[in-house]
């Protein structure tokens, strides 16, 4: 079967980021830029579908900025087949985007869809249900277990209070959570292989997806700073401020 | 303004993060109808509509809305948002899993996980991990909201006594059924809504020492957290990890024992108002957030405070 893997381009994880003086937005210029992690996941995992026999080709897509092309190496580095770039200059909402991939599902025709359960900017976690929505296709949230059975897929989810499997049909939009797998680190070799492989440019304004922000952003602030703390000696000195001081317990 | 708020439960009892839901509702203002969808769930739909900020109680009963499967859940939603300027739901691993399927269907964009509600149109959420706040306003005609519990405190359960009104359910999604549940067993309170927190981290250094941690939390009726790192290390089971990927907390207090203080672990409890850090680096992050740190070795501080609180 084909799968699709939708990743993302992100500040890097590690990265303290700054919020613009203006209020505008958050400060993305000179910062490290990588994967998001979640999607690493997401390919990682099509990566042992493939391995084990159950996945044939592996298709990565990303919707962005013609920077995002970095993103798509890294996936193809990492082992999957050939990429699609959907090139938009606006980062579009995840209802935009949901869109967007679902024209991508319906030329591409893939029998699962492997997308990160958020991402780290802007954390919304919204995409892979909305396109589960838009294919009317059932949805396997937060997996850290997948396993293919035929037409179907037993899907261990991560839930509030523990682990719940749930059974899907094939075709089905998966989102991955953490402990799903531990992604692969690209080799060299790899990545000099990935260049060579194909990244499909296409406008996003070809698919006729009406792209207009819902949602206009008024203002971006960082959190209130806390206030400085004290380092104390000892746990009987901890257990007196706690009481005499913040009065917390 | 007329609010659909979708009540979390398990068929017994509502989860509290729904009364917090019920408040952010109840900031946006206008008639509040709470949406119980289950299987004989009357314990819930009792409970429902005893809650005083309740105009309403729409009840849907069926076997296909037991498990809180999104496909049926959503269905269920999206042949009523139409009528409410509103529809919220907690940003809880249930509301997370169906809402934005809602949206979807309702082409509208959902604003995720807000943290406060600026006017009825304009919420304030966090991105970045909570490192940058956003306050944006929406255009759409119904708006779809997931809450965070941690931000608005627990409406009144009680002194109210809302009509309940029979919704019916049409036919389960097909392609999607509901196998098991693995549920954590914690003698513990929980982790979401504990006004003490005992969170251990990398420093814990194996799955035996986390006794240490457990100890502490036993000693002051504490729930236990954990970070990313001792999760995946095995120490503490999954739904313990507090952060950008896991639960986030905001307790009276909360202990960060032998965890470092990465950014995605902050974003799970950077609102807790007391915050300790106990960890043997210095340089360790945690202390630049920390009302109260020690600079020691875990084991010599933890057992320490422990026998302290007898």
């Amino acid at each position: 079967m084909k799968v699709l893997v939708a990743v993302k381009r992100v500040v890097d994880y590690n990265v303290r980021i700054r919020v613009k003086s203006d209020g505008s937005g958050v400060d993305t210029d000179n910062v490290v830029m990588s994967m998001n992690p979640f999607d690493e996941n997401g390919l990682e995992e099509a990566l042992r579908m493939k391995q084990a026999g159950v996945a044939t080709e592996i298709v990565a897509v990303t919707v962005g900025t013609e920077q995002s092309q970095d993103t798509l190496r890294s996936a193809l580095a990492m082992g999957a087949d050939r990429a699609i770039l959907i090139n938009a200059e606006e980062a579009p909402e995840p209802l935009g985007i949901a869109k967007l991939l679902s024209k991508v599902v319906e030329q591409e025709q893939p029998q699962v869809v492997i997308l990160g359960k958020q991402a780290i900017d802007d954390d919304s976690n919204q995409t892979g249900q909305m396109l589960a929505a838009l294919l009317n296709w059932p949805q396997g949230t937060f997996a850290s277990k997948a396993e293919f059975e035929g037409d179907s897929v037993n899907l261990t989810r991560e839930t509030d209070a523990g682990l719940e499997t749930i059974k899907i049909n094939l075709p089905a939009i998966i989102t991955t959570d953490l402990r799903l797998n531990e992604p692969r680190l690209p080799k060299l070799p790899d990545i000099m292989k990935a260049k060579k492989k194909p990244i499909d440019m296409v406008e996003a304004a070809s698919f006729g997806v009406d792209l207009t922000p819902r949602l206009e952003v008024v203002s971006v602030s960082a959190p209130e700073a806390r206030k400085p703390g004290v380092i104390v000696a000892n746990a009987a000195e901890l257990i007196d401020k706690l009481k005499n001081e913040a009065g917390v317990l | 303004m007329s609010i659909l708020v979708i009540a979390e439960h398990d068929n017994s009892a509502l989860n509290a993060n729904t009364l917090n839901t019920l408040n952010a509702a109840a900031k946006i203002g206008g008639d509040i109808t709470l949406l119980v969808a289950g299987s004989d769930a009357q314990s819930v739909v009792d409970e429902a509509a005893a809650i005083a900020s309740v105009s309403k109680v729409l009840s849907a009963n069926d076997a296909a809305l037991a498990d809180g499967l999104a496909e049926n859940i959503a269905w269920l939603v999206n042949g009523i948002a139409a009528n409410y300027t509103h529809v919220l739901a907690p940003a809880s691993n249930f509301g997370k899993n169906f809402l934005p399927r809602v949206a979807a269907m309702q082409d509208v964009m959902q604003v995720s996980d807000i943290v406060d509600v600026v006017s009825a149109d304009t919420f304030v959420r966090p991105i970045y991990a909570g490192n940058a706040l956003v306050t944006v306003k929406s255009s759409d005609s119904v708006k779809l909201i997931t809450v965070r519990s941690t931000a608005f405190d627990a409406v009144e359960a009680t002194g109210g006594s809302a009509a309940v009104e029979e919704l019916a359910f049409g036919e389960a999604f097909e392609g999607v059924s509901f196998v098991s549940r693995d549920v954590t067993v914690s003698e513990r309170p929980d982790l979401a809504t504990a006004p003490i927190v005992v969170s251990g981290g990398r420093g814990v250094g194996s799955k035996e020492d986390f006794a240490i941690i457990e100890k502490l939390a036993e000693k002051m009726n504490a729930a236990v957290g954990a970070s990313r790192a001792a999760v995946d290390a095995g120490y503490a089971p999954n739904d313990f990890q507090v952060g950008q990927t896991g639960k986030v907390v905001a307790p009276d207090i909360y202990f960060a024992i032998g965890i470092s203080g990465a950014i995605q672990h902050q974003a799970g409890m950077r609102e807790s108002k007391v915050i300790v850090a106990i960890n043997k680096d210095e340089e360790a992050p945690i202390f630049q957030i920390a009302t109260y740190g020690i600079v020691a070795d875990l084991f010599d501080v933890v057992p320490e405070l422990t026998e302290l609180l007898s």
